[in-house]
């Protein structure tokens, strides 16, 4: 291991970070705002109340600020497969390009067409026209979102691949399992429903500030009205497709599941720690393993949550690190062992293939085989396995704070969508300032999501398969170092640009309808 | 025999498909030539706006194309991807943050509380404008030039040693930047950046209504094809004369070979057909609108764009096509790669390929919505009226 350059890998890390984090500050509320945008646009066009045309259009302008910063982060990431993982591009490039690939031709033109009829048609096509482009939009945008989640999801779950010894790659033979692998699709239907979630959050919290500030109390009403019954809606998926997500990682990803809930020793009947403080040991840190200060449990529930069955045992850090024979799980060390004969059997059967020893190479490639599945671990053989545990905290914490905040979210939906029925919502004062201040919470929920996903699956970019440090370029670490500096000031520079571009546009509020227009709402809401 | 047979067509697909979008990418750059023209062209407020509206409304077509063309390159030649683009990596990272300063440009110019003020989106317009023609164009240039790598599938079993285990290794020292420093590959870069002008030129006449800017775009047309013809001629003419990476179709070994793209465009005839073809129209479209100008200009942007998607999409024929290796290594000569070393398996080219047939669905939308609203010229009176304005 002396051959790698760590800190390499950590700043080509940090530069996938903080672009997978910029962007994802620009992605959910395209996703969700694509949507409530079309569900007004509908209203607009079954009512033909110019109230609800200068609602679709007030909020398509938002749309359109935070969509360009969207694409200008997207590209980034695409290329940054390439740029920085250069190995990870060739080593799963035959199943993970194709998801890019299908995605730019299916989505990114379907989004970038209608964008402009959506923006530039309202006075040159019919309305109806409008309207399909503006669902187009909305579809276009989800579709894009599915693609790079099912390459995400494959990522996690690797399904449907053959490696090949002598492209030394792995190679698609299913298209469908890597589609339809139950990782990816669960993975792509929370993704997307915590996007309209934060969306409609989004949606109400500016529609609150209006109303606390008593202006265009008609436009508010109608913007929270449709958001909280979007957001009702999609908390239901969001808390449905979450349970899937638990389960799958209990499934396929146990370290990260066991890191999460910083379950050190397996059990039986493990119980959920619903609220929990770490203590932070130095000496105990070093080793993941991480006593509690405080908790509230919830009992049985852990094992009923990834498992659906009270009594079911969950494996612990432990477990998995040093093996436990009861429960059929073997240690790091033994996966280590067997990794570096996978490594060590792919060079013994290239060489025989090359000095044309075919009962040598047929031996080399059975033994490649029966190892493949610990490949990844190899590259860690002989060091202290206590590397391949993810950040106990960061998961632990990440995904409590984003579980509450998804609560309240949940909840806030239930109490304006009820207030704004009964036209009280203006009076509660108290619930509008939580609203506007949810928008930001929506935000952390958002990407704490992600570092659950992300970090706790650490240091796999393929799990089980490629770690980080088989998996980057050769740069110098100084040349990534800069690189990742170039675009933090230029993503932070384009944010403040967004935030202030987009509070003006909020403060500035939508245009006000003609005398006419202003007749016709009036007549048809009388 | 019938599976390397079926490998070996889906492979030349695959690259025709990257040749054409490089193509058409190509083509789209005239929003990038467009950005370079804003302070020539539009001597006004008023009517710098009315260009960047007018090219607003493409840029993102042009960078989805880009982001297709990448997606397309990576799925199907993902040695390329990972080759390349990790290597030459200062290249393409100048590449990435031209476009990102793009992307954000034309939504937040015109907005107020833009942070960074009118004139420092304009100047992220204007370096996009340069960067990205000019360093695609030297990117592409390397196709026959050659980069400075080695390609070793075992370096992934490497666990000792002082090398890390990466299969793709970049021996120049500069990462890419060396490219942008030589002679043959720049010249591609500026026949690039002055075919963008050109193009962008014919498409202000197509698509504006002004009378006053209409003189400047007839007069920077020929300021501009000028050092296009020249670059052009420059850069054929070295390519066509040097010698190219030729693979033995037998034992698959590289060699040099004398004159090897001119060998190509002569054993391929169709290829020839076409860059002539290509060539042929892209001269027409220039100086059709310079001979007439009342009744042709608006037809200028259709020849030259036609024949620049022709011209292109020969050049990437006679790189990739022919036994010849694309992506040519100059430090060893055998990590050259070739279509058949570097594209992905059959079976993910053969799932790709029927995706692929969704290409003429999503040509026919594109048309149909841009036809809605791109029926008449675009003046200043249209651009009051309007509710979206960069």
């Amino acid at each position: 291991m002396e051959n790698i350059d760590f800190s390499l890998v950590d700043w080509s890390r940090a530069q996938f970070a903080l672009t997978a984090m910029y962007h994802w500050l620009f992605v959910p509320l395209t996703l969700g705002l694509s949507f409530i945008i079309a569900f007004m646009e509908t209203l607009y066009v079954r009512t033909g109340d110019p109230e609800w045309k200068r609602i679709t259009k007030y909020w398509m302008t938002i749309f359109g600020i935070n969509f360009a910063i969207g694409v200008a982060t997207g590209i980034i990431l695409e290329f940054e497969f390439g740029t920085n993982w250069s190995n990870y591009s060739w080593f799963v490039g035959d199943i993970f390009g194709a998801p890019l690939a299908i995605e730019g031709i299916m989505a990114f033109f379907l989004e970038s067409t209608f964008i402009a009829v959506m923006f530039f048609g309202w006075n040159k096509v019919s309305k109806k026209f409008h309207l399909l482009s503006t669902w187009l939009v909305a579809f276009g945008s989800n579709l894009s979102a599915l693609w790079i989640l099912v390459a995400n999801g494959w990522m996690q779950y690797p399904a449907g691949m053959k490696f090949n010894p002598d492209t030394a790659r792995n190679e698609m033979v299913n298209f469908w399992e890597v589609l339809f692998s139950p990782v990816a699709i669960n993975k792509f239907l929370h993704t997307i429903s915590s996007g309209y979630v934060l969306a409609s959050v989004f949606v109400i919290g500016i529609g609150a500030w209006y109303l606390l500030k008593n202006r265009e109390i008609h436009f508010a009403k109608r913007s929270i009205l449709v958001a909280s019954v979007f957001g009702l809606i999609t908390t239901a998926f969001v808390i449905l497709t979450g349970d899937g997500s638990a389960r799958n990682m209990a499934k396929y990803q146990p370290m990260k599941f066991a890191a999460m809930e910083n379950l050190y020793v397996g059990q039986q009947n493990a119980p959920l720690v619903a609220i929990g403080i770490l203590k932070t040991d130095e000496l105990e840190r070093s080793h993941k393993k991480q006593d509690f200060r405080f908790t509230i449990e919830i009992p049985n529930m852990l094992s009923y949550m990834a498992f659906l069955d009270p009594n079911a045992y969950v494996p612990g850090i432990k477990d998995l690190v040093h093996g436990n024979p009861e429960h059929h799980i073997i240690s790091y060390q033994e996966r280590g062992e067997k990794g570096k004969i996978a490594i060590q059997s792919l060079a013994a059967y290239k060489n025989a293939r090359k000095a044309g020893n075919d009962t040598l190479a047929k031996a080399a490639l059975a033994s490649f085989e029966a190892n493949y599945a610990n490949f990844g671990y190899g590259y860690y053989a002989g060091r202290d396995v206590h590397e391949l545990i993810p950040s106990v905290p960061t998961t632990f914490y990440s995904f409590r704070i984003m579980v509450g905040l998804g609560i309240h979210f949940g909840a806030l939906f239930l109490v304006v969508f009820l207030l704004t029925m009964r036209n009280k919502i203006e009076k509660k004062r108290f619930i509008l300032y939580t609203a506007l201040w949810s928008i930001p919470l929506a935000y952390i929920a958002s990407e704490l999501g992600w570092v659950v996903a992300e970090a706790g699956r650490q240091p796999w970019v393929i799990q089980d398969i490629l770690p980080t440090i088989a998996a980057v370029s050769q740069i110098s670490s100084a040349s990534v170092q800069l690189t990742f500096w170039m675009f933090f000031l230029l993503f932070t520079g384009l944010l403040i640009a967004e935030i202030r571009i987009m509070t003006t546009q909020i403060r500035k509020g939508p245009e006000p309808l003609s005398p006419d227009a202003k007749k016709i709402t009036k007549d048809l809401n009388h | 025999m019938t599976e390397i047979f079926t490998y070996s067509l889906l492979q030349h697909y695959w690259w025709i498909i990257v040749s054409l979008l490089g193509a058409i990418l190509v083509f789209l750059m005239f929003v990038q030539g467009g950005q370079t023209l804003i302070y020539t062209v539009g001597k006004t407020d008023v009517e710098r706006t009315l260009l960047i509206n007018l090219l607003g409304r493409k840029w993102e077509f042009t960078f989805t194309t880009l982001v297709t063309f990448g997606g397309a390159f990576f799925a199907s030649f993902p040695l390329f991807y990972s080759t390349s683009f990790g290597g030459a990596y200062w290249v393409w990272i100048l590449i990435l943050f031209a476009f990102i300063v793009q992307a954000v440009s034309y939504e937040y110019r015109s907005k107020t509380g833009n942070f960074l003020g009118k004139r420092t989106y304009e100047t992220f317009l204007l370096v996009n404008g340069i960067l990205a023609p000019v360093l695609i164009g030297t990117a592409v240039a390397t196709f026959f030039t050659g980069s400075q790598f080695s390609v070793n599938f075992m370096n992934i079993t490497r666990l000792t040693g002082d090398k890390m285990p990466v299969i793709s290794e970049w021996t120049g020292p500069a990462h890419g930047l060396e490219a942008a420093l030589n002679l043959h590959n720049l010249l591609l870069g500026l026949t690039v950046f002055f075919l963008a002008r050109v193009l962008a030129l014919l498409y202000f006449m197509n698509r504006l209504n002004h009378a006053e800017m209409m003189e400047r775009i007839k007069k920077q047309l020929l300021i501009n094809a000028i050092p296009f013809v020249l670059f052009f001629l420059g850069f054929t003419f070295w390519t066509l004369l040097s010698s190219g990476y030729a693979m033995n179709p037998q034992t698959r070994v590289i060699t040099m070979e004398s004159f090897k793209y001119l060998h190509n465009l002569l054993e391929m005839p169709v290829v020839a057909i076409l860059f002539v073809l290509g060539v042929a129209l892209v001269l027409i479209g220039i100086i059709r609108p310079l001979t007439c100008f009342e009744r042709c200009s608006t037809k200028g942007i259709w020849g030259a764009g036609i024949g620049t998607i022709l011209t292109v999409f020969s050049l990437f024929l006679l790189a990739g096509f022919n036994n010849t290796a694309y992506y040519p290594s100059t430090s060893d000569l055998q990590s050259s790669l070739t279509i058949e070393n570097s594209s992905s398996s059959p079976y993910t080219l053969m799932v790709m390929s029927f995706v692929s047939l969704l290409v003429p669905f999503v040509i026919a939308y594109i048309w149909v919505a841009w036809r809605s609203i791109d029926s008449k010229k675009i003046d200043l009176k249209e651009l009051e009226n309007e509710s979206h304005v960069y």
